[in-house]
């Protein structure tokens, strides 16, 4: 957080020489000056948005301004972003989302290519200036200039494969010539953005630098002083086709460990793409739009574009801002110390309370292990420790805006906790429960306010694992609802607001499915067969594997829950996963469950598949069934944040766009008689829902 | 934490600290910015040796006296495991490996709270704990007063033993729980007290161990001396009017603070001469205070003060006291055990003898304490409270 001499120079941040005064005139999008010695300075400064991101009017003004240029002939040309969010974030995707024509997305890529060519071809010397984010389109855009200039700590990226694309304005061309053909290929593959450093490393930019030297750093390179990153000699080898071949044969392997072609087309794509034209930037180029525009047209990325927008509406839940300057979380168990580690790295003093230190301690050594692994960064991990606060003896319950419970599932120790913090807490704060299982209307008795509590409902791990459901009862104020999403939205999670029904949305959606697996398991299938069905479908995780994750007694006591707190029937728990429990042998948290675990990994033989797709409908409809009758009973709003929520919740096949789109996309008659015949065959529990019927 | 108003509420951070390290020059500030107090809280540090934490405290009691600030926090720190201009290169390297043969090096080492170490080898100290001018280590100055006031090796060893027994029974009976804020080191391991007490220590098993600084014949051993460790304490100070403001309540009211100096060769008689300046000061005498804290440098230091306090040529000559000043009620005296039972982080230990002796006249419901303590270099601080 800046102070307030730093925030009084905050304007004074970004170095855009002549054009820092200038208004944005004649464009809406863009700001351009020129120096007193002739350099031409734009700016991209988008009117509507925080953020720069590229659509097609950006990219028209760009095209006339181009066209100006031509003809003024500047000494040079700066490109930078005015925005201190960063360079630029790629397409917008709202843009992709609107292009559905087959030959209209073919003429606006053209089209689009033809404005970065002709910023390619602008004979002046070309400087970008690059900060923040700059990703995708921003990266291709940086990549038509001569020279790139980095301020430390930006991170560079291609992330379209996240959205089921690949750069299509030849970004995948100019990466796979300008460095080593392999390292622009891998992070294009991965999706993963570079920093600063190593992106000089890379040679995709030609120097780094702080903002306080970017004139200068623009000087020389204009001068052409600025000295590249060329990559190996070995990287010449790949302008033949024979050593693409082998490398690329290296990549497909590679990548099918991460995703499958029939779910994720891009990767693959793009491999074959360079395969074939890796030797001409020209031709590759051509190839590169070409192979965009189809990749747009497919189901996998427009579920992925859709899965992004289901991510920002559930970001949207967040609403408004708060302030939320302290955290108490209660329970330094695995939760409780993952809620508050992830708090106090999101920025937020956290007060951990437990009865006894050592818990607490041993919260902060996993806290630590945390932030070495996602921050790499000493200052970071101090400053996020600093904020973590141990509290054996509850200091922090007056001090905090929310109150976080997370001890044991059990009511009463649950309720005389509540006594003890309502009556340190402040008025105004909100009490928030994590119970998986317990319905909040039970916790609530007894409660002084019981219109400040609500629900908090974290997924393990916290710091991966992006959904919060935020859960209601029918005590509790609009405004602690709101509180607690806005909370939610405060530590970058994604809220999803449901009522309180046994196991919410995401638990009581995903048991039959988990359950399910067991039964096929104690009909002889193998655990690995299972998994591998889940697996195709695009489950992220096999369930077998999922309920060994989540701990084998803690699926037990979910369902004991579900079957006695719903009509929905749920298959009995085999006797056989009883006593495993009782043996402990609870999954990967003790070593064995139903598979052995070791370093954190099953142990899996190969699979044998047979019937798949009936085995598929048995794992996923009643899942679909549980989620249509969350729909009917108003567990959750409406189908958008449904499927947001399993996909961000559950990791359930993002490609399939959720699944109450799957069910749409499959045809939802299709899936009640299918769920018919299944229940003719298995039992009652396939029994459509009523819901059903009223989906349209 | 505890209190209610916000850390930024504070209007300067004044930290005594010994052993500054290169990579934080000045601890004060670092520890006001990583407390959250805010960019704008000004903070310095300051250094006089052993007395560090408590001028600190008179440092920030000068200021709210004359009128500059209303809300301070004062603190101490030290961290002797983290101590390279204490310790020559050889030297740190001999006292890892002699800890690392118990296990425990690399939690101390990375600890910050009270982290006590038992008979830690203070021979790794000499050049840190070395007077330049007159060429003695602390340890043989109080072998020097050991042989003037007499203090046998026996004395000193119960008077350790009686240490770390009255830090156990405070420990064990809890008064220690608002005082002591638990600690967790690096790699989780979680501290809730100070564990260089040893509660089955006894004078005839201190009596085996080898003298530390004069061996053979000399009384000064690890046993009978305060523990080499890291700590750190804080107190706030408050004016009457900060007071109001922010309805807190006070543990006690500084009434007067004093620092003597004298030759460094016999440094461990500070406490003597300040306390008594201050007796004398505001007319009371060995009976008006009713709780002392004595810094527990070393048994015989200790012991010889209080022969001090009754050798009436020395009270006469030196404290310009008509008499003996008496011998003080040991039931009075460092009640809860002292540095010798819990460690001696140099810079730390000033403060918190301070914010002892106002909980423990707040425990015992007395009326008037005083805290001091030797300097290292050759001089005494102490500081006079009342019961608020």
């Amino acid at each position: 957080m800046a102070g307030k001499v730093v925030a009084a120079l905050s304007d004074r941040a970004l170095e855009l020489g002549p054009a820092a005064h200038v208004s944005k005139g004649r464009w809406e999008h863009w700001r351009l000056a020129t120096s007193q010695t002739g350099v031409a300075w734009l700016l991209l400064d988008r009117a509507d948005t925080r953020t720069n991101t590229l659509n097609d009017k950006v990219l028209v003004e760009l095209n006339s301004i181009l066209e100006d240029l031509e003809v003024s002939k500047p000494k040079g040309l700066v490109i930078r972003s005015a925005k201190t969010s960063g360079f630029a974030y790629g397409a917008d995707v709202n843009d992709l989302a609107t292009m559905t024509d087959p030959p209209e997305i073919e003429a606006r890529i053209s089209e689009a290519n033809g404005v970065f060519d002709r910023l390619a071809a602008l004979p002046v010397t070309k400087v970008a200036v690059i900060h923040g984010q700059c990703l995708g389109g921003g990266l291709e855009l940086a990549l038509c200039c001569d020279w790139r200039i980095a301020i430390a700590g930006t991170k560079l990226g291609f992330p379209e494969v996240l959205l089921g694309l690949h750069p299509g304005l030849g970004g995948a061309a100019r990466s796979t010539h300008l460095i080593d053909p392999i390292q622009a290929m891998t992070m294009m593959l991965t999706g993963k953005a570079a920093d600063a450093r190593k992106a000089k490393r890379l040679g995709l930019v030609d120097a780094v630098t702080e903002e306080r030297h970017v004139a200068a750093a623009v000087a020389d390179g204009l001068a052409g002083k600025l000295r590249r990153n060329r990559p190996g000699t070995l990287s010449h080898a790949f302008a033949l086709r024979p050593a693409r071949s082998v490398a690329a044969r290296k990549m497909r392997a590679e990548t099918a460990k991460k995703a499958r072609q029939a779910h994720y087309p891009a990767p693959y794509a793009l491999i074959d793409l360079w395969e074939a034209h890796g030797g001409s930037r020209k031709a590759m180029h051509k190839a590169e739009a070409a192979s965009f525009g189809k990749l747009l047209q497919t189901d996998t990325s427009r579920n992925l574009v859709r899965a992004y927008f289901l991510r920002e509406a559930l970001k949207k839940n967040a609403g408004e801002q708060r302030d939320f300057a302290h955290v108490h979380v209660v329970g330094a168990g695995t939760m409780g110390g993952e809620i508050a580690a992830w708090c106090a790295w999101q920025g937020l003093r956290v007060t951990l309370g437990d009865v006894d230190v050592k818990p607490i301690g041993a919260a902060l050594a996993r806290a630590r292990e945390l932030y070495d692994k996602i921050g790499k960064d000493d200052a970071a991990t101090r400053d996020a420790l600093d904020r973590l606060i141990p509290d054996t003896k509850g200091y922090g319950i007056a001090h905090a805006d929310i109150v976080i419970e997370a001890v044991p599932e059990k009511l009463d120790l649950k309720q005389k906790i509540y006594a003890g913090l309502e009556a340190g807490m402040k008025k105004d704060a909100v009490l928030a429960t994590n119970t998986s299982s317990i319905p909040l209307d039970r916790l609530s008795k007894g409660l002084k306010r019981p219109a400040r509590f609500i629900g908090l409902h974290f997924f393990n791990p916290v710091s991966r694992m992006q959904l919060v459901e935020v859960v209601s009862h029918d005590k509790a104020s609009a405004d602690a609802l709101a509180a607690g999403s806005a909370f939610v939205g405060r530590i970058s999670r994604l809220p999803a607001p449901v009522r309180s029904a046994p196991g919410f949305l995401v638990n009581r959606a995903l048991m039959p499915y988990l359950v399910e697996a067991l039964t096929l398991v104690d009909e002889g299938e193998k655990a690995e067969t299972v998994d591998e069905v889940a697996e195709r479908f695009g489950m992220p995780m096999g369930p077998i594997e999922l309920a060994d994750q989540v701990g084998l007694d803690i699926c037990v006591e979910v369902a004991d829950v579900l079957r006695d707190g719903l009509d929905q029937s749920i298959p009995s728990t085999p006797d056989w996963l009883r006593k495993k429990v009782a043996d402990g042998e609870l999954g990967r948290k003790s070593g064995q469950g139903l598979y052995a675990w070791k370093d954190g990994k099953p142990s899996k033989s190969s699979p044998s598949v047979h019937h798949a797709d009936e085995t598929t409908d048995r794992l996923i409809l009643p899942l679909l069934n549980a989620c249509v009758a969350c729909l009917r009973e108003g567990v959750v709003a409406d189908t958008e944040t449904l499927d947001g929520a399993m996909i961000f919740g559950t990791g359930f096949a993002p490609f399939r766009g959720g699944p109450m789109h799957y069910a749409r996309t499959r045809g939802t008659g299709d899936i009640k008689v299918t769920l018919k015949r299944l229940a003719e065959r298995y039992g009652e529990r396939f029994t459509p829902d009523p819901g059903w019927d009223d989906l349209t | 934490m505890r209190q209610p108003f916000p850390a930024k509420a504070f209007d300067q951070v004044i930290l005594g600290c010994v052993n500054v390290i290169a990579d934080e020059m000045n601890p004060a500030r670092i520890a006001a910015l990583r407390l959250g107090m805010g960019d704008q809280m000004p903070a310095f540090t300051v250094q006089i040796n052993c007395g560090s934490g408590m001028q600190s405290i008179d440092t920030a009691f000068r200021y709210i006296q004359n009128g500059t600030a209303n809300l301070i926090l004062a603190g101490g720190t030290d961290s002797l495991s983290h101590s390279p201009l204490v310790f020559r290169q050889g030297a740190v390297e001999q006292f890892a490996s002699v800890n690392a043969a118990k296990g425990t090096w690399s939690k101390l080492r990375a600890a910050t709270g009270f982290r006590p170490r038992h008979f830690a080898p203070v021979i790794g100290l000499e050049r840190g704990l070395t007077d330049p001018i007159v060429e003695l280590n602390m340890g043989q100055t109080a072998e020097i007063l050991a042989h003037q006031f007499a203090i046998s090796r026996k004395a000193a060893d119960t008077y350790a033993a009686e240490s770390h027994k009255r830090l156990a029974r405070a420990q064990e009976e809890g008064r220690l729980i608002d005082e002591v804020s638990p600690a967790v080191s690096r790699d989780g391991e979680a501290y809730d007290h100070d564990d260089g007490v040893r509660p089955d220590s006894a004078a005839d098993k201190l009596a085996t161990l080898k003298p530390a600084f004069e061996r053979p014949w000399g009384k000064v051993t690890p046993g009978n001396s305060s523990q080499i460790t890291d700590g750190a304490s804080w107190v706030i100070l408050a004016s009457e009017e900060a007071v109001k403001a922010h309805r807190l309540e006070p543990m006690a009211v500084i009434i007067d603070s004093e620092w003597s100096a004298l030759d460094p060769s016999v440094m461990g008689l500070g406490p003597v001469l300040c306390a008594t300046e201050i007796v004398k000061r505001r007319k009371l005498d060995r009976g008006d205070i009713d709780v002392w804290e004595l810094n527990e440098a070393f048994a015989t230091q200790v012991l010889a003060c209080l022969a001090a306090w009754e050798d009436e040529a020395f009270c006469k000559e030196v404290l310009g006291l008509d008499g003996a000043f008496g011998a003080i009620d040991r039931e009075r005296f460092n009640v809860d055990g002292g540095a010798i039972a819990l460690g001696h982080p140099v810079g730390a230990s000033g403060n918190r003898i301070t914010l002892h002796l106002a909980t423990a006249m707040r425990r015992l419901g007395l009326k008037r304490g005083i805290a001091t303590e030797c300097i290292g270099g050759g001089q005494g601080g102490a500081m006079l409270l009342e019961a608020a």
